[in-house]
């Protein structure tokens, strides 16, 4: 006998499960975590060095970094002070809740304030799998061009905190600031954004000082 | 490249689905995937194939329904869908926007025998 029954579930759903188990480790060792996401040379590497040098005097940091191979992006965390693990994704384009695991059990969470996830670099998919982090952060920049909200909205429906690195390139590079301004309010109303340089260190103040907020465990608004 | 991640989550709940039905096979399975929820359809049957072997899903057909994105502009009212070029508003610029269709997706049903 054959018949149609009613699923209804979503496809994600798994992932979207061991998310939430990842998100119980962190909160339990009361950590803050964000998850950096954005295209290939777009600056997530390069933020978070910043990031660490900046407030690892302060709080115990560690980086978990996602990449289809090479460990020069933690090599490069660690330098500047954090405690870093490479996961190789192998090829995969993301980074997904399974595949933090075994980073978490490394990287010793009762000894950190704060987790910074580096995602693989892809505009495309990551956003679509969480991790448990608390705050997704999607890094553009302005050499990428203005359209990419408009190109890619799936990543910017996912964001938190959108960082818009590079603004010491505008004199020399096309980019409507309106036209891009206009793709983000229209696919993620009210999001919460730093424009900086992470090579001349404009504007890191104001990024620095959002996190902080969160690490002394003040009550903000929700951002 | 994330489609074998995501065929294995369709095989999965599939399955349970079928054997909380005591069913002995899967014939078919209704997938809804929206424009914009990054899945490559023909991906997703490259695998299908290979990891619904040995299974009760083995054989079994898949079917997509695919979901154009369409944006509700909230300044002036209009339904539309966004072009390559620009997500705002044909009709009035605005920025003020509703996704109401397109991040689908799900498996909505299947068929099974018992």
């Amino acid at each position: 006998m054959s018949e149609r029954i009613p699923v209804v579930e979503k496809i994600l759903s798994a992932n979207d499960r061991l998310a939430d188990e990842n998100r119980a480790r962190i909160e339990a060792a009361g950590v803050f975590s964000i998850n950096v996401m954005a295209s290939p040379g777009a600056g997530k590497t390069s933020l978070i060095e910043r990031t660490v040098c900046a407030l690892s005097p302060k709080y115990r940091i560690g980086m978990i970094n996602g990449d289809i191979l090479t460990s020069l992006d933690a090599e490069r965390a660690a330098a500047a002070g954090a405690v870093a693990i490479q996961i190789n994704t192998g090829g995969d384009c993301h980074l997904d809740a399974v595949m933090l695991q075994p980073a978490l059990d490394q990287i010793g969470l009762e000894n950190l304030d704060l987790l910074i996830v580096e995602n693989v670099g892809n505009l495309i998919c990551p956003a679509e799998f969480r991790l448990g982090t608390h705050k997704n952060v999607i890094v553009a920049s302005i050499p990428e061009g203005d359209d990419k909200p408009h190109k890619y909205p799936a990543m910017y429906r996912g964001a938190d905190v959108l960082i818009l690195n590079k603004i010491d390139l505008l004199p020399y590079v096309t980019f409507r600031m309106d036209f891009f301004s206009q793709g983000v309010a229209a696919l993620n109303p009210g999001l919460t954004q730093f424009d900086l340089s992470c090579r001349t260190g404009e504007g890191l103040d104001a990024w620095y000082g959002w996190l902080e907020a969160r690490l002394s465990g003040e009550k903000v608004p929700d951002a | 490249m994330h489609e074998l991640a995501i065929t294995e989550s369709i095989l999965e709940i599939a399955v349970r689905h079928a054997q909380a039905q005591n069913a002995t096979k899967i014939t078919d399975l209704y997938i809804v995937l929206g424009q914009w929820s990054s899945v490559i359809d023909d991906s997703v049957q490259f695998y299908w194939d290979m990891i619904s072997d040995g299974t009760i899903a083995k054989g079994a057909t898949l079917h997509f329904e695919r979901i154009q994105t369409e944006l509700t502009c909230l300044d002036c009212g209009k339904v539309y869908q966004p072009d390559s070029a620009s997500l705002l508003c044909p009709n009035c610029q605005g920025t003020r926007l509703k996704v109401t269709r397109g991040e689908e997706f799900r498996l909505d049903s299947i068929e099974i025998e018992s």
